[in-house]
């Protein structure tokens, strides 16, 4: 990575929609530099998506998410590689992380009601094959996600104009 | 009995600041964006705050010793040695103050005398000329300039040294301009004084934000400057730290030891819960190598770039400031002066920003801005401010 992929990743990180144009006079470098640099880390797969975080609470959507704990057998060959994959094509699934420590993947699901998490635990995850057990939490409230505080109350307190 | 004339004149005849003035001002515009500030707009990082409220909660709520607490004059010790190459024994050379603007105070108060004359560069921070008046010291004011980048050239000292020169305040970087002096400007000062008796207040608060190849040098490290040298820094610029008021000095044992005994009876100790956020700030800094120092330095280096490439686009000329984290763009285009420029563009656009003369007469001309907010708050003020230079055209 050059420092200019890293400054730009530390900007865009911050907040995507600062333009092309504003990273340009914010690093000193041409804008058509900036452009295809930015480019190239979409076609690497480094920036893989751009998004907004949204406090969900907040809006009128029911929902429910839970973090299910899972002990599975890696497969000969592929590891843990294939049953991820089987369990973060489910749609229903927020996130999958390899863990290392009691069990293997923490999975994060995401349904209308506990009966939907229930659904998905018993119908969809128990009965693969590699599954050896699952333990399920449900999240009561998120406060910081990716990184970002949801609710946060620290605000501007400066005088307008000071020396 | 008028209650005006038992204010003591000295005090009576200082003009308030000017900035206060405009902050009047602006408080009565609703909605305005304020470009105004000289702090940071970062927080105190979390785990500062956090060994703070732990020490409350530890009983930490006693007065500490005069000269501060010794960890922390241990922790400043290292920091100036790690950073800035400079030796200070922790045990008498090390003074904690109530920021740095106490230092600043407690300095002028412990060496100059009646009829003594301080020079101070100009535009500089506001404080120095009533803290050397207060002092019953005269202010000889050394005009920096534009096309200098707002060095203090070693010609310009030469003239205004006479036999009553006592000090030299050295405030680079330099809050409003932005300018720093690099070691090569810095050598030619202290050959300009290396034969004198003249001392030198170097106040370094903003050294670790300059930007560019150059880190900051203290003319403390010059051979032969540390001992006529009194360093004043402090926590509030690097470490975000503005509220907490805990600043220090560094020099030599007899100036510090004058100045610990001015402390002793008018301050007694900088607040002990803020000390030791500060002891957290140098030691966490001292074991991650400064990250917190150089994250908020990469976000003001970018604005800086921006504000920068701004304001020499919309057609006010403006030098690349190294230091600090504000710009100095002349306004001298409009055919306003500072104020009249600051006024309308609050009046018309409701973006404020302090008048150059604030500063010093040779402000004059010069707007300050800063750059201590966020990208979306700046890119709107300079899209106000683009929008009143354009209005001035037709």
């Amino acid at each position: 990575m050059t420092e200019l992929e890293n400054n730009i990743l530390e900007i865009l990180s911050d907040d995507h929609r600062v333009s092309a144009e504003q990273i340009s006079a914010m690093l000193g470098v041409d804008v058509k530099e900036v452009e295809a640099t930015i480019k190239a880390l979409e076609d690497r797969g480094v920036i893989v998506k751009y998004n907004t975080i949204i406090n969900w609470e907040k809006t009128d959507r029911e929902f429910v998410t839970a973090l299910i704990e899972v002990k599975v057998v890696p497969q000969r060959d592929q590891g843990f590689d294939v049953i991820a994959e089987r369990i973060y094509r489910f749609p229903e699934v927020q996130s999958v992380y390899l863990m290392s420590g009691d069990y293997d993947l923490a999975v994060t699901v995401e349904g209308k009601t506990m009966k939907d998490i229930a659904y998905f635990v018993a119908e969809r995850l128990s009965p693969l094959e590699s599954v050896l057990s699952t333990a399920t939490h449900f999240i009561l409230k998120k406060y910081k996600v990716e990184g970002i505080i949801l609710e946060d109350h620290e605000q501007d307190h400066r005088l307008a104009v000071s020396p | 009995m008028n209650i005006k004339d038992m204010i003591s004149p000295v005090i009576r005849d200082m003009p308030p600041s000017g900035i206060r003035r405009f902050f009047d001002l602006v408080d009565e515009i609703e909605g305005a964006v304020s470009l105004g500030v000289g702090e940071p707009d970062f927080i105190t990082p979390w785990h500062i705050r956090e060994a703070s409220i732990h020490s409350l909660e530890e009983g930490y709520t006693h007065y500490t010793s005069n000269w501060g607490l010794p960890d922390l004059r241990r922790e400043i010790a290292r920091y100036l040695s790690h950073r800035f190459n400079l030796a200070y024994s922790f045990e008498d050379q090390i003074i904690v103050t109530v920021g740095a603007s106490e230092a600043i105070d407690l300095a002028l108060r412990a060496i100059v005398t009646p009829g003594d004359e301080v020079l101070v560069p100009e535009p500089s921070y506001v404080s120095y000329m009533p803290c050397v008046e207060m002092a019953g010291g005269r202010v000889v004011p050394i005009v920096t300039k534009a096309e200098d980048e707002f060095r203090l050239t070693p010609q310009a000292l030469r003239e205004a040294i006479t036999p009553h020169t006592k000090a030299l305040i050295l405030p680079y970087p330099n809050n409003p301009t932005g300018g720093v002096m690099l070691r090569s400007d810095l050598e030619a000062i202290a050959d300009v004084l290396k034969d004198t008796d003249i001392l030198v207040l170097s106040d370094e608060i903003y050294a670790e934000l300059t930007y560019g190849d150059t880190a900051h040098v203290s003319i403390a490290s010059l051979p032969g400057m540390e001992e006529r040298t009194v360093l004043i820094s402090g926590f509030s610029k690097a470490f975000a730290m503005t509220g907490w008021r805990v600043g220090y000095a560094a020099g030599h044992r007899d100036i510090i030891a004058a100045m610990v005994k001015i402390h002793q009876y008018t301050m007694l100790c900088a607040p002990v819960m803020s000390q030791i956020a500060a002891v957290e700030a140098l030691r966490a800094g001292y074991n991650d190598d400064y990250e917190d120092v150089k994250r908020m330095h990469r976000e003001y280096d970018r604005r800086r770039r921006l504000m920068v490439k701004s304001f020499n686009d919309m057609g006010l000329e403006c030098f690349e400031p190294r230091g600090a984290f504000y710009v100095f763009p002349s306004i001298q285009r409009t055919g306003m002066s500072s104020e009249e420029f600051c006024e309308r563009l609050l009046q018309e656009q409701k973006v404020a920003v302090v008048p150059g003369n604030a500063f010093g007469a040779s402000g004059e001309g010069f707007i300050r801005c800063s750059y201590a907010y966020s990208i979306d708050a700046l890119t709107e003020a300079l899209k106000r401010i683009g929008a009143f230079v354009e209005n001035l055209h037709n």
